[in-house]
């Protein structure tokens, strides 16, 4: 789950970490309110969800409360990558003396949070860890132990040889960010800049927070507590009806899941294809055979007839998609007769000819034989594992090539 | 020989009342695997398809009166890591996680424990493990007759991220005369029990695995840990590997997810085209085509294809 | 030409012997037994959940609870049946 920054600051604050005076406004007016409020130079900077705010204009700089407010009446019509911001943050034009990079995020590797610190922040850090590596402080949190002061002191004290104030200064930062990292269930927790203020403070001044996905119904009361809500989309694109319609169907009955996805595809055979792995194996063996998909699915778990049924309605319902693609990997515990009912009904229901519209249908295991006598009736073809899901793919490509 | 299981591996299945348990305990009862036990707290004195149901772990080893071997937890993910420990806590060795969408931080804390106590996690979000002929621990190849129709014993060592496509990749070998010695679903998510580099010791000592072969997606970096291991070790094991998902390195794909969890792009790095890149540089072949897995893997031992 | 249609019991026929239709005990056993709800108890009559029929996995349990003959299960697809 992504946050947008005026909710990522909220987060960090309520771990202890200072931020600047910040004002979260919808409108050009609070945003004059704000500016006012802070008194002095001000940044304005877009609320979306998407990069390349700078680039696009989303980031302005104010030296009054009235140019504030026209800043953020301008930046609060403009599209960023297809996004609509949701307000503008106000800032404080910081006064920095040095900017740091401080992050928590998980290595899949060790199993473990690490901790990221760097006295060259504000830059991108992969940049920095590459030219300047003993400018880099890295350290790996148990799962098992409260985290511990020290682990961030080494942190800190490895990146640049920092000592004195600073370190004294950053540890605790660190440290909190660490903390913040395990409560919220993070997979990235990042302040860059962290900034040194001139009377020797430091203030997060832009803090980025991504969620784990799995974790968030377990988060929603501690978030709710800081007004963050859960329930607002945060896709990064705008889902298709195709994609909203199949989630529906797959939420409205608990039978087995489906899954579908067409953002990116324009092609013009429809795949209704499973589990996870098979399903990545199946677009791309479609694709390196000349193919085009007209989409993504997953067939998982032992779904109801109904819902095989709808995803391959929902398929055969997309623009230029005559044709489909029934194809899984062998199927433990998914039934083959089910899905055959599933995908003839399907077309049975659009008025299409099952034979016609079902270029290929290879799923073998749990009930094939049951599964090929449904097929058989309806003229399709059953294909068994003897048919190799490269095979398979490429007998639907070339069927839809042919018709068209 | 095989690696992890055998014919007298006693195990117990956590959350056994639930659907898919109840229909993984026969399944495994029905292949010869010896389900000693069940856990559902609450449900003390029932029975699924024999097997005795306890409130708690340290009942069903009591009623065992020895050590039980392994676990197959299928609880909600709200109180996997509870029955996890649970199970490291009454002295059980492996323990098979097949629930998914368990928290990441869940899952750390449950392997690091399982490091700490010598036990062995397979899994999050994994179908479990096969040795052909012998023991099945977990839904992996489905009711019993299927499973011997995917399964036969033999030489290949299987380890996949996805369940569906370990049975796929092995009824593959099956039918090309290879065989499997072992077979793991290793599981989709972020963060695992058991890679691929820390899986691969169990296969080099034994004697009937004479080659591995990998499915692997986008995400992560257990390939480049597989690799570095392989250069430390000097393994006798030559590697065919398998990885889909490659239409995700398109432009249009970018930040999109598909799959599992754990398939996640965060960097160039995990990458399908940098991870073929990795492997093929290793000197581990990265076919095209599942059917293709047979053919690389009989080059690789020398024999005729 | 593109109708959309919704057609039930394309797969599965069920037929309820006229002699146990009006069973309650029938009836209510039925309606237990069914993992998909192709039966319903209508006060006290065995009722056919048309739309339901699709969903049937042929696990023959009602085939059981009811006395020979009295549910049988056909198979459209391959003229088979389920019965006891």
């Amino acid at each position: 789950m992504r946050f947008y920054e005026y909710e990522s600051r909220r987060i960090v604050e309520s771990a202890g970490i200072p931020v600047t005076e910040y004002g979260f406004c919808r409108t050009a007016d609070e945003a004059r309110a704000a500016a006012e409020r802070i008194g002095g130079p001000t940044v304005i900077k877009s609320q979306v969800l998407t990069g390349g705010r700078m680039k696009a204009g989303g980031v302005k700089f104010a030296d009054s409360p009235e140019e504030a407010a026209s800043h953020a009446e301008e930046i609060l019509q403009l599209e960023i990558s297809g996004h609509m911001p949701v307000g503008v943050l106000v800032d404080p034009k910081a006064e920095v003396e040095q900017e740091y990079y401080a992050a928590v995020l998980w290595d899949g590797r060790a199993k473990r949070p690490m901790m990221l610190f760097s006295d060259m922040g504000g830059i991108d850090i992969e940049e920095v860890a590459e030219q300047h590596p003993d400018h880099v402080g890295r350290g790996h949190l148990s799962n098992l132990h409260p985290v511990p002061d020290f682990r961030a002191k080494e942190v800190v004290a490895a990146a640049g040889g920092l000592t004195g104030r600073e370190l004294t200064r950053a540890t605790p930062i660190l440290a909190r960010l660490a903390q913040l990292q395990r409560d919220y269930d993070m997979t990235l927790a990042e302040i860059n800049p962290l900034a040194r203020l001139s009377d020797g403070s430091f203030v997060a001044l832009d803090a980025h927070m991504e969620m784990e996905d799995e974790a968030v119904p377990r988060q929603t009361k501690k978030l709710a507590k800081l007004e963050i809500e859960v329930d607002e989309p945060r896709e990064l694109y705008e889902p298709s009806d195709f994609e909203r319609n199949v989630k529906a169907i797959d939420e409205a009955d608990h039978r087995g899941v489906i899954q579908g996805k067409d953002h990116g595809f324009d092609g013009n055979l429809g795949l209704v294809i499973g589990a996870g792995g098979g399903s990545l194996t199946l677009t791309d063996a479609v694709r390196s055979q000349g193919g085009r998909p007209a989409n993504y699915a997953e067939i998982g778990g032992n779904p109801s007839v109904a819902k095989a049924k709808g995803l391959a309605m929902e398929v055969l319902k997309k623009e230029g998609v005559e044709k489909i693609a029934v194809m899984m990997s062998i199927v433990s515990n998914t039934r083959v007769d089910i899905v055959a009912r599933g995908v003839i009904k399907a077309c049975l229901a659009l008025g299409k000819d099952p034979a016609e519209t079902i270029t290929v249908f290879r799923i073998p295991g749990a009930w094939e034989e049951e599964g090929a006598k449904i097929l058989g009736k309806y003229g399709i073809e059953f294909k068994d594992r003897s048919t190799s899901m490269w095979e398979a793919a490429g007998e639907a490509v070339q069927k839809v090539q042919g018709a068209g | 020989m095989s690696i992890l299981l055998g014919e007298d591996f006693t195990f117990i299945v956590q959350g056994i009342t639930g659907r898919e348990a109840v229909n993984l305990t026969k399944e495994c009862l029905d292949y010869g695997s010896k389900v000693v036990g069940g856990v559902t707290p609450g449900r003390k004195g029932r029975e699924v398809h024999g097997v005795p149901v306890f409130d708690t772990v340290a009942q069903a080893v009591d009623n065992h009166g020895s050590e039980i071997d392994g676990s197959v937890v299928t609880v909600p993910p709200a109180f996997t890591k509870d029955a996890v420990i649970e199970s490291i806590e009454n002295g059980i060795k492996l323990i098979v996680v097949v629930t998914e969408r368990i928290p990441r931080r869940d899952v750390a804390e449950m392997v690091e424990l399982a490091n700490l106590r010598g036990a062995r996690i397979i899994g999050p979000n994994c179908l479990g493990l096969i040795v052909p002929g012998v023991c099945k621990m977990g839904g992996i190849g489905g009711p019993a007759s299927d499973a011997a129709k995917a399964y036969e014993r033999g030489r290949i060592g299987v380890m996949s991220r996805s369940g569906g496509m370990t049975t796929e990749i092995s009824s593959t070998l099956t039918a090309a005369g290879l065989g499997v010695s072992t077979a793991i679903s290793i599981g989709g998510d972020a963060i695992i029990g058991s890679t691929y580099a820390e899986l691969m010791p169990l296969y080099e000592e034994d004697e009937e695995t004479e080659a591995i072969v990998i499915y692997t997606e986008p995400g992560g970096r257990m390939e480049a840990e597989l690799v570095d291991w392989r250069e430390q070790s000097g393994s006798r094991l030559p590697i065919v590997a398998f990885m889909a998902g490659k239409f995700m390195d398109e432009e249009e794909m970018k930040g999109m997810s598909f799959g599992h969890a754990g398939t996640i792009v965060e960097g160039a790095e995990d990458s399908a085209t940098e991870k073929i890149k990795r492997l093929e540089d290793a000197g581990i072949p990265v076919v095209e085509r599942i059917d293709e897995i047979p053919g690389a893997v009989k080059e690789k031992l020398g024999v005729a294809a | 030409m593109a109708r959309t249609s919704e057609q039930h019991g394309v797969f599965i026929r069920v037929d309820v012997d006229e002699q146990v239709r009006g069973d309650a005990e029938l009836a209510a056993k039925l309606e237990e037994v069914c993992p998909v709800d192709i039966y319903a108890n209508a006060d006290g009559k065995v009722e056919v959940v048309e739309r339901n029929l699709d969903e049937c996995i042929l696990c023959n349990l009602c085939v059981e609870a009811a006395p020979p003959g009295g549910v049988v299960v056909k198979k459209l697809y391959d003229g088979t049946e389920l019965r006891r």
